[in-house]
């Protein structure tokens, strides 16, 4: 009779999980992929684990805080690692709606990957889309800084560079004119030593005495 | 009193201003597609004839026009020959069509350098879509190199009817490069000889660095390999020959007027001989140190996309048939999918469709060039190094280098004939000359900025400079041998710098280059007229991908325009001095 029955639960279970079964997911597992070397094996204490994993994703779920680790029924491991798992009400009679599991992998689906050292590539639960990051947007885009700081010091110089044209053109037109009054100058003052003005050469008549050479024709040249 | 003209400080101000300006943009993103295209390390054959055939004797004769005249292309032309000075406002035209569009390369450089401070870098990831669930649709066709140029940068319109609005984000960053422009070129020759310093240097010393990191990257091998494989039956294609004159004739930046101007600031006795030579063989050579880089890059690239290729249909293959995870790899894939297809045959029937076929040689095969090299290609390429922000902002520092040098050129030729005219000196000093000269090249550059903008500068890109110029340099050369007379010329170089001028640059000068320009200008036309109309790249926002369209009327009408613009000056204004000098003869002669 116990036969019976254990042979009973274990055919529902076989109906409950099955591929392509009413509300059944499919988990795949790339671990040679994330950890290469570091990859552990795929056997019954992971997949005790996976499905505590359920269990505790679908107790965080009202109505459901009852579900055991024995609701969660694994099928069809393959070498992959992959299988199908599905998740049954207290009376394991049927399984839970597609939806209600769905939302609560969403949820937890961050501590789920942790438990493993997987992430959202490597953990694949098909048919769950998973959320992906929002991508961090600073509050003023990091291109309009640097273009503001490289903006500035263009104007500067330009503004440096156009002031300091215009000063040294000032200065060029100014520049003429005052040696002008500089030379006018000199011509309208007159030397006076010991009271006596002296005159410059040229206003005087004045004659060469011929009999004094310059210095430099007594030498002969070369 | 006259005011003497600006010199260049020292003779190394002037080599570095004009290598400044011939190695530009062109050297990076042209050469290599070329290279590709028209059989890989054969190609140098073509284009080193050609570099001796045409670009040599044509720089040292624009040089040589410059620094023997003494003054921008108008003054200089209108020496020559009155009638001519047709060929300097035609050279200022083209200068003008040019510096427009230009800076927008620029403008994007600043962009894409501005965006290089984040990690991760913007254009390595795709943004999420609404509901968070997956990638953006247009960016997931694509990818999201591609996205970010053609969605985040350009924010392009299905097509040129669509103008779309101004975008604000590429108007500021033209307006920077507009200011960064002024400031270099405000000071005349005494600033732009201490900025070609910079300019003409800090590109080498990237691309070395690049060199470097280049030929270290994963992959790169396969990328050189693929490039320096002779493909020798290229030569016996005419097209590889004309690529190879187009490409050195433009890469030096002859008839625009800017190599004129700047040896126009030399002085009389400078040995422009010596210069031609030397700046002629740094810019072949560059193009070609260039190529080394860009292949290496090219090869990381492809080896790498080879690799995800193959990772993905791995991935594939183990999900569909459940295998273990790591059994599969590139080694044995074949073998494993011929076991597969045998054991599972229906099975594997319903995923063989799905297997894209992963090839090396297909990756490398995809030759790209201009824009799209430079923003999608390398940025790609970029990503997948380590320290990705590091050598984004290395690359866009020197196309930034790159591309201003060549503005300096250009900026250069417009000015220098408008503070050569006593007429416009006289009312306005020359830092509001070049003010306004940059004030209206910014205004009409907007236009390069509307949703439509990267179409118009299509249009300006292949049309405004290519027939033009040529036309132009065949009148420049036939004017200096035959009107102005080449023995004439021969003696005033001879009083100028005290050498003989060798036979070589004779013939090339008489004879030679204006056959081989003659034929060029035949090919482009005959090109042009059997093409039909004219057809252009859109970008598909729902396909992910470039189509192609035909140009409306309207854009045909503004091509034409732009050729004739420039071209009709040359005898229009040969016929005005005609109809002047007529007008003066027939008048009774004024009293003196």
């Amino acid at each position: 009779m116990l036969w019976l029955l254990f042979f009973l639960v274990t055919a529902i279970h076989g109906e409950l999980c099955q591929p392509d079964a009413e509300n059944a997911f499919k988990v795949r597992l790339s671990i040679r992929t994330a950890l290469g070397d570091k990859a552990y094996a795929w056997d019954t204490n992971e997949e005790y684990l996976f499905k505590a994993m359920v269990a505790f994703s679908m107790r965080k779920v009202p109505n459901r805080e009852t579900t055991e680790i024995s609701h969660v029924l694994l099928c069809n491991v393959t070498q992959r690692v992959s299988f199908w798992f599905v998740v049954t009400d207290p009376t394991k009679t049927y399984t839970l709606p597609a939806d209600e599991i769905q939302s609560a992998i969403r949820m937890n689906r961050n501590r789920i990957n942790n438990a493993f050292s997987l992430n959202d590539q490597t953990l694949e639960f098909l048919k769950i889309p998973s959320t992906l990051a929002p991508p961090t947007d600073p509050s003023v885009p990091v291109w309009i800084i640097i273009f503001g700081v490289v903006f500035c010091i263009v104007i500067v110089a330009i503004t440096l560079l156009v002031l300091s044209g215009i000063w040294q053109r000032r200065r060029k037109n100014k520049g003429p004119s005052e040696v002008d009054d500089t030379e006018d100058k000199s011509e309208n003052t007159i030397t006076i030593e010991n009271g006596i003005p002296c005159d410059p050469f040229d206003t005087k008549g004045w004659h060469i005495n011929d009999t004094f050479m310059p210095e430099d024709e007594r030498l002969t040249p070369l | 009193m006259e005011k003497a003209r600006p010199l260049w400080a020292n003779p190394l101000q002037f080599v570095f201003a004009c290598i400044s300006y011939a190695v530009g943009l062109g050297n990076v993103w042209r050469f290599p597609y070329l290279c590709q295209m028209y059989g890989g390390g054969s190609f140098l054959v073509p284009y080193l004839i050609m570099l001796l055939l045409e670009g040599m004797p044509l720089l040292y004769l624009e040089l040589a026009v410059g620094q023997r005249m003494r003054q921008g292309s108008i003054g200089a032309w209108r020496t020559i020959s009155p009638y001519l000075s047709g060929v300097g406002v035609a050279s200022v035209v083209v200068s003008f069509f040019l510096s427009m569009y230009y800076n927008v390369i620029n403008a994007w450089a600043f962009w894409y350098l501005f965006h290089s401070f984040q990690d991760p870098l913007p254009w390595s990831v795709c943004p999420l879509n609404a509901n968070r669930t997956g990638y953006d649709a247009e960016c997931e066709q694509a990818s999201s190199t591609k996205y970010f140029w053609y969605r985040k940068t350009l924010n392009i319109s299905p097509s040129i009817q669509d103008s779309g609005g101004l975008q604000w984000e590429p108007a500021l960053c033209l307006l920077l490069a507009w200011l960064v422009v002024y400031l270099c070129i405000l000071r005349g020759t005494e600033s732009t000889g201490k900025v070609v310093y910079f300019t003409a240097s800090l590109p080498y010393c990237v691309l070395i660095i690049y060199l470097i990191r280049g030929l270290t990257l994963h992959g790169a091998t396969n990328g050189l390999l693929y490039m320096f494989t002779p493909k020798l039956e290229q030569l016996a294609n005419p097209k590889a020959w004309i690529n190879a004159a187009t490409q050195i004739f433009f890469s030096l930046g002859l008839g625009f007027g800017s190599l004129i101007a700047f040896a126009s600031y030399n002085e009389p006795s400078n040995n422009c001989q010596k210069h031609a030579i030397i700046v002629s063989l740094i810019n072949s050579s560059t193009s070609i140190f260039a190529s080394v880089v860009t292949f290496s890059i090219y090869g990381f690239k492809a080896t790498f996309n080879y690799e995800s290729c193959l990772s993905k249909v791995i991935l594939l293959l183990t999900n569909s048939f459940d295998l273990e995870d790591g059994f599969l790899t590139a080694s044995n894939l074949e073998q494993v999918k011929g076991y597969l297809a045998s054991t599972y045959p229906d099975q594997y029937s319903k995923v063989f469709p799905l297997i894209r076929n992963c090839s090396l040689k297909a990756e490398l095969d995809t030759a790209v060039q201009g824009t799209g090299l430079a923003f999608i290609v390398y940025t790609e390429a970029i990503k997948n190094m380590e320290v990705s922000q590091l050598w984004s902002v290395l690359y866009f520092f020197m196309l930034l280098m790159l591309g201003i040098g060549s503005m300096l050129g250009n900026t250069a030729a417009i000015l220098t004939p408008l503070t050569d005219s006593k007429a416009i000196t006289r009312h306005l000093p020359k830092e509001a000359i070049a003010g306004l000269v940059c004030l209206v090249n910014c205004a009409v550059g907007l236009v390069f900025t509307l949703e439509a903008g990267n179409y118009w500068f299509d249009v300006f890109n292949d049309y405004a400079a290519t027939l033009s110029l040529l036309l132009i340099v065949l009148v420049e050369t036939v004017a200096v041998c035959y009107v102005y007379g080449l023995r004439r010329f021969e003696n005033d170089l001879q009083a100028m710098t005290g050498r003989t001028l060798s036979w070589y640059w004779k013939i090339m000068w008489a004879g030679v280059s204006p056959l081989l320009i003659i034929s060029l200008l035949l090919f482009y036309l005959s090109d042009y007229i059997l093409t039909g109309t004219l057809q252009y790249q859109a970008w598909d926002a729902s396909q992910g991908q470039l189509v192609t369209k035909d140009y409306p009327a309207y854009a045909l009408a503004v091509i034409g325009l732009l050729v004739a613009s420039s071209t009709m000056c040359i005898p229009l204004v040969a016929l005005g001095t005609f109809v002047v000098r007529r007008l003066r003869r027939g008048d009774p002669a004024p009293v003196a």
